[in-house]
């Protein structure tokens, strides 16, 4: 048995969601081991050489793989994942992206977002926004799997010692070029990986109204999110929208200010330890996910919170 | 230009589905079915395209049993100009469904192909990406925006990090996000003409695909139940609770 692992990384950094996905697929058994294609990606090989229960990183530099599209990457992974078991990536948009090529291109079915391992071809994943778990279990004798990262564990990022392979294949199918990007910069931990988040919901109002979470956020460590609703009504950016199809998070402690509650938004945060909702509905769904609720005006209540903390 | 877009018979997204009582599948009797919402948004894009000048047809395209009909129709009162059914059973993997639409994009030669990003149902987010690969095409998933220009597709997306564009020759592939568009509703007399547009109905063996299954359902179960709390009456009384009882702030 053997497992490629995709990274995730900006070519310069690892990405957190990696560690987990290589736990998932410690989990399947046999041999570990990550891809890392970019360009000039040597320092994100080089950590992942350090990441415990890899025997080999697979390192593709290449100007080809400088953004990641989904068409150059699709080729190289299914050329490399000819040799491999199992094929799994993060479920993050890079991995959704990506992966689903990888295994038309396979000709295998793809099993998405993955939250166990219970064997070498059966794992659970949550469907209709995570109000049910299916058990699948897959016929195909190669996996294309994603892995849903906050559902697994991270594998410690150091002290592996795994040796070092390049890999020559450049693959440009010569579809698609990158263009531009507006990556959100914040000194805030990432979303899906901090142990605090506190999200805020229609009841904010406006954008403006973000800054009464800024401070709680500063005091906690925490990171911000939004609601679904939050973002259409263009309050904040995209990146920060939590739910059934925006980002999954389980942090240590979540808190909800002006959410109600919808199935889509409890999809991305019901898996997180404690749960806090602040909403003067006192009937909003959200007090029946909350270890914790706080019927109030959220104006009054995120400045006490702030000086409390 | 041609537009394809794909739609899918889903769940209404305000049901609450459940596990049956014996674990089997999920309990889909009697409750509302619709047009999946990220396929509405592609059908509201490709008709954009059209009413802007850029395309000049749109067909609708799904693979379901008859009553998906019923989703092509909503398409149609929604501006598509016809529509396209494959007749399936039971449930089809994303992989088969890609290789059915490959299917008809190869009787259609269309210059871009919108779809969903995902399905609300079993939330896979593959369909389009397949697609993609069996068809040879660049794609632009979990799309923002889309512009068309000289013989190329610009596509905004919607990833981690922020948003990214990327460009991509023509034939594409579109996936769409919440923020592409909001959908227009669809009129009475719109309701009214969709019921004479074209609908036609082919099989897998004319598309010259075999439904094969990859996959097997073992069971399906309710998720871990979470129990509602405490109320607490004040800030002050959270932050003890946070504090002593929870130990999740220092």
């Amino acid at each position: 048995m053997s497992t490629l692992v995709v990274a995730e990384h900006d070519n310069s950094t690892l990405g957190p969601a990696t560690l987990n996905t290589v736990t998932a697929a410690i989990a399947l058994g046999g041999d570990v081991h990550v891809l890392v294609a970019g360009a000039d990606c040597a320092a994100v090989a080089s950590a992942a050489q350090g990441i415990q229960g890899v025997s080999k990183v697979l390192c593709a530099d290449n100007a080809a793989y400088e953004y990641q599209l989904a068409e150059n990457m699709g080729l190289l992974i299914a050329e490399l994942g000819a040799n491999y078991d199992n094929v799994l990536s993060p479920a993050t948009t890079g991995g959704k992206n990506i992966m689903p090529r990888v295994a038309a291109l396979l000709d295998v079915a793809q099993i998405s977002d993955v939250i166990a391992v219970e064997s070498g071809d059966t794992f659970k994943r949550p469907i209709y926004a995570g109000n049910v778990i299916a058990t699948v279990q897959s016929a195909d004798t190669k996996k294309v799997v994603t892995v849903r990262a906050t559902a697994f564990d991270a594998a410690p990022a150091e002290g592996g010692s795994a040796e070092l392979e390049a890999v020559a294949s450049a693959h440009d199918a010569g579809l698609s070029s990158f263009v531009g990007q507006e990556l959100v910069e914040s000194d805030r931990p990432e979303l899906t990986a901090a142990p605090v988040v506190i999200s805020g919901g229609r009841g904010m109002q406006n954008g403006d109204n973000f800054k009464l979470l800024e401070g709680i956020a500063d005091k906690l460590g925490a990171a911000i999110g939004a609601s679904r609703a939050a973002v259409d009504a263009g309050f904040v950016p995209n990146d920060m929208q939590v739910g059934q199809t925006g980002k999954i998070v389980a942090p240590d402690l979540y808190i909800a200010v002006g959410i109600s509650g919808a199935i889509q938004h409890l999809a991305g945060m019901k898996d997180s330890k404690v749960i806090v909702a602040i909403n003067k509905d006192e009937d909003a769904p959200i007090f029946q996910v909350a270890d914790y609720g706080l019927v109030a005006d959220l104006f009054e209540a995120l400045p006490a919170l702030e000086s409390q903390l | 230009m041609k537009v394809l877009v794909a739609v899918k018979r889903v769940v209404d997204y305000n049901v609450k589905v459940r596990a049956k009582a014996d674990g089997s599948d999920v309990d889909l009797n009697n409750v509302k079915m619709s047009i999946n919402p990220f396929c509405e948004i592609a059908v509201e894009e490709a008709v954009r395209l059209k009413e802007a000048g850029t395309a000049t047809e749109v067909v609708a395209v799904s693979v379901g049993g008859k009553s998906c009909q019923e989703q092509l129709r909503t398409a149609m009162a929604l501006g598509a100009d016809r529509g396209i059914q494959v007749e399936t059973e039971g449930t089809v993997e994303p992989l088969v469904v890609a290789k059915l639409l490959k299917g008809v994009v190869d009787k259609e030669s269309p210059d871009l192909v919108i779809l969903g990003k995902q399905a609300i149902d079993g939330d896979n987010n593959q369909t389009g990406q397949m697609l993609g690969a069996l068809a040879n095409m660049p794609q632009g998933t979990f799309a923002s925006e889309v512009k068309v220009e000289d013989g190329r597709a610009a596509v905004t997306r919607e990833v981690d990090g922020g948003l990214q564009t990327v460009s991509l020759s023509l034939p594409a592939i579109v996936t769409t996000d919440l923020r592409l568009n909001e959908p227009r509703y669809a009129s009475l007399p719109n309701i009214m003409k969709a019921k004479k547009k074209p609908l036609d109905v082919m099989t897998p063996a004319d598309l010259d695909v075999e439904v094969t299954k990859h996959l097997t359902l073992v069971k399906v179960e309710p998720p871990p139940e979470r129990s509602a709390g405490i109320k607490v009456d004040s800030v002050e009384a959270l932050v003890e609770k946070l504090k002593n009882v929870a130990k999740v702030i220092g």
